[in-house]
């Protein structure tokens, strides 16, 4: 009798379970909107790597009562899969949402999945250098992204490996050497020969991110977004001044260990730096090489290599007042000061202008006036239209071809062929 | 005969009372459904988590292989274009390549020699038993995260281990990651450090199960150990390889962690997709690029489909062998 009834206690156990488990199902549907004006109690704002954000959201909430979540991710590579995951599901984004390029570019042709800013924010169009502004619209004119900051391109050098190749060490004299990119391969062949053989950059797919964006017109999509990947003159200029460089170059893939490596190894005496990467160098070279850095201009005038901007996913419940956050984030003084804080560059042309910004250096470079070189070449930069799978193309077809070249896997009409190819599949949308 | 309770002559004793009667009924209806019901219900939480985290996934991965599917945008269904667009894919194919090419240099040098470890783990001489069976299972137990990273180290082409081990014989540098054949080994490597003890200890447990005397009888009629091997070890073993087969067949064909990691998270796997495995592409149909996610799914499918293939065949030809 009693073996029959814990049986049967047990029985109802299981079957209370499975219908919790089947009430657990049920909910989760929270789709109440607020009341129109409503004040929210708080903002989620979500970012990767360093905005620089932690003071100037301090003072948002004593100026406005309302508090404001930073959710930090350390790597722009855990930061797309969740943000991916956030929209798939129509839930968990943020309020605010930090986009880099690539990803901004990608997420464009789903553009309902963002809140039109228009009609949530100020005219701010003439604030902005204007090409970052038309990027954060979308092909249907909807404005999705504010400009936080822009990857402008400085080259970072060795002044001591220079200096015993026999090559000047002065920044204005190296910036002298390069006035093209052609000026620029001879001083690496210059480098080698007075190093006895050493490499001058890490890869020659830096050389191809820093030529494509010195304004030579569209990349790998025309402005109707038809691929011309294969056609386009910009891109077969960048891939022949990149190709141009496998002599001088490292092999080095960026972010690889090789490449980690190579900066205390002095495997590489250059590398493209733009002002979100100067953090990266000093890191990779460690404290025993401070002072033997140095920064100077980049060959041709300008380039840029990434570059965020601020959203509003549609998802968000106040979207009015995550729009007035992401505005306050990025008008000019909180520019200069997340600049100030973490380095991002400003977009804002009145930070741009500030003494501050213009008149900072920096003490591992060699004390060089990062402010003035990043803010110079800033304004080199051309405006360029990138189509919606930009990086993809950039990264699954245009840099393995050139590494596949690079390291003599294939001659450079196979490894074109090999990338016109893979534009094709990857720049499909 | 169950009416034969109702119809049966009154017993000496009092009868009993309605209510006692009614209640008793009640348990054994209750007692009948618990005897005929509750070992489902005792199953049943292992069926409710299977059928949200394993069957449901499955279904719906069909439902998203027949459609066009943004992963953030619109889908529309498209049938088995998704399916039929996989034989034309050079990509898919490659890596169906990459993965059986790695498959067969990571499990049969592995199984040989777990076979081999394991035979000598057996033999009655052998001192400090237990103490090789543990050190033999070690590999097992590092994270595969941790294996992936320490051997890029070791297989990195410029301050690599390995290239500095090849440099004092004289030859020069390998680069690991840009040619099939070095890329495969490497993974390989990597795949059998970790596996082999594994293999080794349900090979030797198999070979333990093994009643003695046959071997006693084999003695007695002079075989020496390499036939009692061939004749009575591998014979015997045949259930136990059959499954171990089957779980590195399974094994091999979802490789995914150790490939990657050796690309530094490219899921390309190598400038040329030299060594990506057909889980990275699924990644990065299905994943990496947001459009594609329909025709990942296929991929998905496709990798099912060639597990159970692969697996069937593996079974077959260990079964007949061993006959």
């Amino acid at each position: 009798m009693s073996v029959t009834t814990r049986r049967t206690r047990l029985a109802a156990a299981a079957l209370a379970a499975i219908t919790a488990i089947g009430g657990l199902a049920a909910c989760g549907n929270d789709d109440d909107k607020p009341a129109a004006g409503e004040k929210p109690a708080k903002l989620v704002v979500d970012t990767f790597g360093e905005f620089g954000y932690e003071e100037l959201v301090k003072q948002y909430e004593k100026d406005t009562g309302i508090k404001v979540e930073l959710r930090k991710t350390a790597q722009l590579a855990e930061y797309r899969p969740k943000l991916v995951r956030y929209l798939a599901t129509g839930k968990g984004a943020a309020d605010v949402t930090a986009l880099e390029e690539g990803i901004l570019n990608e997420f464009k042709p789903n553009a309902r999945n963002w809140a039109d800013l228009t009609p949530l924010v100020a005219d701010h169009s003439k604030e902005f250098l204007p090409w970052k502004w038309e990027l954060g619209k979308a092909q249907d004119g909807r404005l999705i992204g504010l400009p936080t900051d822009v990857g402008s391109l400085a080259v970072c050098y060795r002044k001591d490996l220079f200096q015993a190749a026999g090559l000047p060490t002065e920044r204005d004299q190296v910036s002298a050497l390069w006035p093209d990119w052609k000026g620029f391969h001879d001083a690496g062949l210059k480098y080698k020969q007075g190093s006895g053989g050493k490499a001058f950059i890490d890869s020659i797919t830096a050389v191809s991110n820093g030529v494509m964006f010195q304004g030579n017109g569209d990349l790998f999509y025309d402005k109707e977004d038809n691929i011309i990947a294969d056609t386009s003159p910009a891109v077969k200029n960048a891939w022949d001044t990149a190709t141009s460089m496998a002599d001088i170059s490292a092999k080095a893939q960026t972010w690889s260990p090789e490449w980690s490596g190579g900066f205390k190894q002095g495997t590489f005496a250059a590398t493209f730096c733009p002002s979100w990467m100067l953090g990266i160098v000093s890191e990779n070279s460690g404290p025993a090489n401070k002072g033997k850095w140095d920064v100077a201009s980049v060959p041709g005038g300008g380039g840029n290599w990434g570059g965020s901007w601020l959203a509003v996913p549609a998802q968000s419940k106040y979207p009015k007042e995550a729009a007035k956050l992401a505005e306050y984030l990025t008008n000019a003084k909180s520019q200069v000061e997340a600049f100030k804080a973490k380095g991002p560059l400003p977009t804002n042309l009145e930070a741009l202008k500030n003494e501050a910004f213009i008149g900072y250096t920096n003490e591992y470079f060699s004390n060089a006036p990062t402010g003035k070189i990043f803010g110079e070449s800033v304004a080199k930069i051309q405006p360029t239209y990138l189509g919606p799978k930009h990086q993809a193309v950039k990264e699954n077809a245009l840099e393995p071809a050139l590494r596949a070249f690079e390291s003599g896997q294939a001659d450079k009409a196979k490894a074109w062929e090999q990338f016109t190819k893979d534009a094709k599949t990857q720049g499909a949308f | 005969m169950s009416l034969s309770a109702t119809t049966a002559p009154p017993s000496p004793a009092a009868p009993p009372s309605p209510d006692v009667s009614s209640r008793r009924s009640r348990g054994r209806l209750l007692n009948r459904l618990d005897v005929k019901y509750s070992p489902y219900l005792y199953i049943a939480p292992f069926f409710l988590i299977f059928g949200a985290f394993g069957l449901y996934p499955m279904v719906r991965t069909a439902w998203m292989s027949l459609h066009d599917w943004d992963m953030i945008g619109d889908h529309s269904f498209i049938g088995f274009d998704n399916y039929t667009r996989l034989f034309s894919d050079e990509y898919f194919w490659n890596a169906l390549v990459n993965t059986f090419g790695i498959f067969a240099l990571s499990t049969i040098p592995q199984l040989l020699l777990a076979l081999f470890l394991a035979n000598l783990l057996n033999r009655t001489f052998l001192r400090a038993k237990t103490f090789f069976r543990m050190a033999i299972f070690m590999p097992n137990v590092v994270s595969v995260a941790a294996v992936a990273i320490v051997f890029g180290m070791l297989f990195q082409r410029e301050f690599g281990l390995f290239n500095w081990l090849l440099g004092l014989v004289g030859v020069d540098p390998v680069d690991w990651d840009g040619q099939r054949w070095s890329s495969w080994f490497a993974i390989s490597s990597m795949v059998n450090w970790r596996w082999t003890g594994y293999n080794t200890l349900i090979l030797l447990a198999g070979m333990q199960a093994i009643p003695k005397d046959l071997y006693e009888a084999a003695e007695i009629d002079g075989a020496g150990p390499w036939r009692q091997f061939w004749q009575i070890t591998l014979p015997m073993l045949k259930p136990t390889f059959t499954f171990v087969v089957i779980l590195s067949t399974i094994g091999g064909m979802q490789l995914f962690t150790e490939p990657l990691l050796f690309a530094n998270g490219n899921i390309l796997g190598g400038s040329q997709r030299e060594f990506q495995t057909l889980a990275m592409y699924m990644y990065e149909m299905g994943i990496a690029n947001l459009n594609t996610a329909g025709y990942g799914a296929a991929v998905a499918w496709a990798i099912f489909m060639i597990i159970v293939v692969v697996s069937l065949v593996n079974f077959l030809l260990v079964r007949r062998s061993a006959k």
